[in-house]
């Protein structure tokens, strides 16, 4: 019952927070409108990425090259085909499902620190095919301009697509993460070796799960040629992944929500401190040490504590 | 042909740098992230210190025993301030963290150093060509690094194999605890081997100096074929280094060579190539 409460708090205040997301753009200016929306897919992009790292304890160091595949599927489809624009938006996660599918192969036989590391080490190719084909991509200057179609062009439209795409996905995992699979791949994370005994197959779920995690990324890089109209080669850069990681990591990272808060702090953060300073690494940096230090399992994973000790401490003692 | 000793001359940079992640890798466990921007560093106190002395001979020699006892100072406070707090935690937290100091490391060098790009000038006994085989013309600093290369593999390997200390990181490497137990103090061990390995970045850094311009941003790329080829050799191996350079090297220059827009994707291949096969690596590790 005292869980149950909890979760019914938790819906008010989501329902809330839901509303509000809705009627921000009749009352903030362009640019927020804009933050916005790059908070939402980056988010989206957090938590695919903890979908795959909190629950299945997989090293995936390289995640943003899902991300920039699928916008590049996207971008590339829109300017150089005459299809229905709205299939590209498919297109561009299905290539990069597919891309985790094969990238998955390769680095699943590894063990968990070689398998990041090789990781990173593919992405790092795919980046550079995407960085020097200047003929089909457009190199690095990247693809600027993208023709979108009239309802999600302007400002508002652009973030009331991403809104509701994102939430759509975000339910989705949740429900991905709540399903029989979610259940074996947290029954992974945490022992592989009786999972194997139980016949799980620990490779194929884990390989499924790259694959999904791939699609929703590719889902928020598409995202993102709607809200910005551009891709660039950065997108895929290891740099980017290791970023998204920080997201996870300073949001919590064995809370579902924990991500898109990370996302929503660094982004908002960057936003803020580069209007006075170009060190913004030297920031962000800074704020990793703490969080390792610190905080380890994240602001929403502190709070969870905080909030458990409060609750369940005066319980017990009674 | 001259292509294979370009490619040579920089499997021997590739070398240097990587065997410092393997041994740090190997040891302490640390995907150091950070040994790219040691490198970066170290090839900026090379600029710095050749200046200072005239760009001259002098100046070359120096930094080439400075910059690297520089850099081992520089990762020597940041492995005891940071690094030797978070050994038993998870190796995600020990990467993201060397991350952390990558970035760090970054922006300090564009507070110290600035944006634009420097060059270090090649000293005047290594100025001009060789003749290889009576008609290839061949830098004369490169050929000084087909010397250096072997030097150091070989005097890495006697100091892991034959010397106390060495014995002991690999001791340490194996089974931490039963080291601590026999009344060593690992933590100095792991501070020495961490240093060590940092040493070798830096002096990657000044080898490369000469030869490229010295800017921002080198540390990226190199960070990954490092790792690249520390996994293809076999984690934690310093044959397996080499080996895993010399691949990296030689498919680098010839694919340019076959193919030249795309030649930078052959090393990446022979990666994927030998993994397939050997997923641990081509040579015995430590792991």
């Amino acid at each position: 019952m005292l869980k149950g409460m909890l979760e019914g708090k938790n819906c008010i205040w989501l329902v809330a927070v839901l509303i509000l997301m809705f009627l921000l753009p009749l009352i903030l200016p362009r640019f927020y409108i804009y933050l916005l929306s790059i908070i939402l897919l980056t988010g989206l992009l957090a938590t695919s990425l903890n979908l795959v790292l909190g629950y299945g304890g997989i090293f995936q160091f390289h995640h943003a090259v899902f991300y920039g595949v699928g916008a590049y599927g996207t971008a590339l489809m829109l300017t150089r085909t005459e299809l229905t624009p709205w299939l590209s938006f498919i297109v561009g996660p299905v290539v990069a499902a597919i891309l985790g599918l094969i990238m998955g192969w390769i680095c699943i036989r590894l063990s968990k620190l070689y398998f990041g590391m090789l990781q990173i080490s593919l992405g790092s190719l795919v980046w550079i095919i995407i960085y020097r084909w200047y003929s089909f991509t457009g190199g690095d200057d990247g693809i600027h301009g993208i023709p979108l179609p009239e309802i999600i062009s302007s400002q508002n439209g652009a973030y009331y697509f991403t809104l509701i795409v994102t939430l759509i996905c975000l339910f989705l995992m949740y429900k991905i993460i709540k399903s029989p699979f979610g259940s074996a791949l947290q029954g992974i994370r945490d022992n592989p070796v009786r999972c194997e005994m139980i016949g799980i197959n620990v490779k194929i779920h884990q390989l499924l799960a790259l694959v999904i995690a791939g699609f929703f990324a590719g889902v928020a890089g598409s995202l993102f040629v709607v809200v910005d109209t551009t891709v660039f080669p950065d997108m895929l850069f290891w740099t980017l992944s290791l970023e998204v990681l920080i997201m996870c990591l300073l949001g919590g990272w064995f809370t579902f929500l924990g991500p898109m808060l990370g996302a929503a702090i660094i982004i908002a953060l960057r936003t803020f401190v580069s209007t006075f300073t170009v060190y913004w690494a030297l920031v962000l940096g800074i704020i990793m040490m703490l969080v390792i230090f610190f905080l380890p399992n994240g602001v929403l994973g502190y709070m969870e504590e905080k909030l458990k000790r409060r609750i369940i401490e005066p319980v017990i003692k009674e | 042909m001259s292509q294979i000793f370009v490619g040579l001359s920089r499997t021997v940079i590739l070398f240097i740098v990587s065997s410092g992640l393997s041994l740090i890798l190997g040891v302490l466990r640390i995907p150091n992230v950070a040994h790219g921007s040691l490198y970066m560093i170290g090839a900026f106190m090379a600029f710095t210190i050749s200046k200072v002395f005239g760009g001259g001979d002098l100046g070359f020699w120096l930094a080439l025993i400075g910059a690297p006892l520089g850099v081992a100072l520089v990762s020597l406070i940041a492995e005891r301030g940071l690094f030797q707090y978070l050994y038993e935690r998870e190796h995600l937290m020990l990467l993201l963290l060397t991350f952390a100091v990558s970035l760090v490391f970054g922006d300090l060098v564009k507070i110290v150093w600035g944006t634009e790009y420097k060059s270090v000038p090649v000293p005047h006994v290594f100025q001009g060509f060789v003749n290889l085989f009576g008609e290839l013309p061949f830098p004369l600093y490169n050929l000084f690094l087909l010397f250096v290369g072997p030097i150091v593999a070989v005097g890495l390997w006697l100091i892991v194999n034959k010397t106390k200390i060495g014995k002991i990181s690999r001791a340490a490497a194996v089974d931490r605890e039963m080291v601590g137990a026999v009344g060593i103090n690992v933590s100095w061990v792991f501070a020495i081997v961490f240093v060590i390995g940092c040493l070798l970045a830096g002096l990657g850094g000044v080898l490369v100096a000469p030869t490229v311009s010295v800017t921002l941003g080198m540390d990226h790329t190199l960070i990954i074929e490092a790792f690249l080829i520390v996994i293809i050799g076999g984690l934690g191996s310093i044959w397996g280094a080499l080996l895993g350079a010399l691949i990296f090297g030689l498919t680098q220059s010839l694919g340019i060579l076959v193919w030249s827009q795309f030649g930078i994707v052959f090393p990446y291949a022979a990666v994927i190539v030998v993994l397939l096969f050997r997923p641990t690596g081509l040579l015995k590790s430590t792991w």
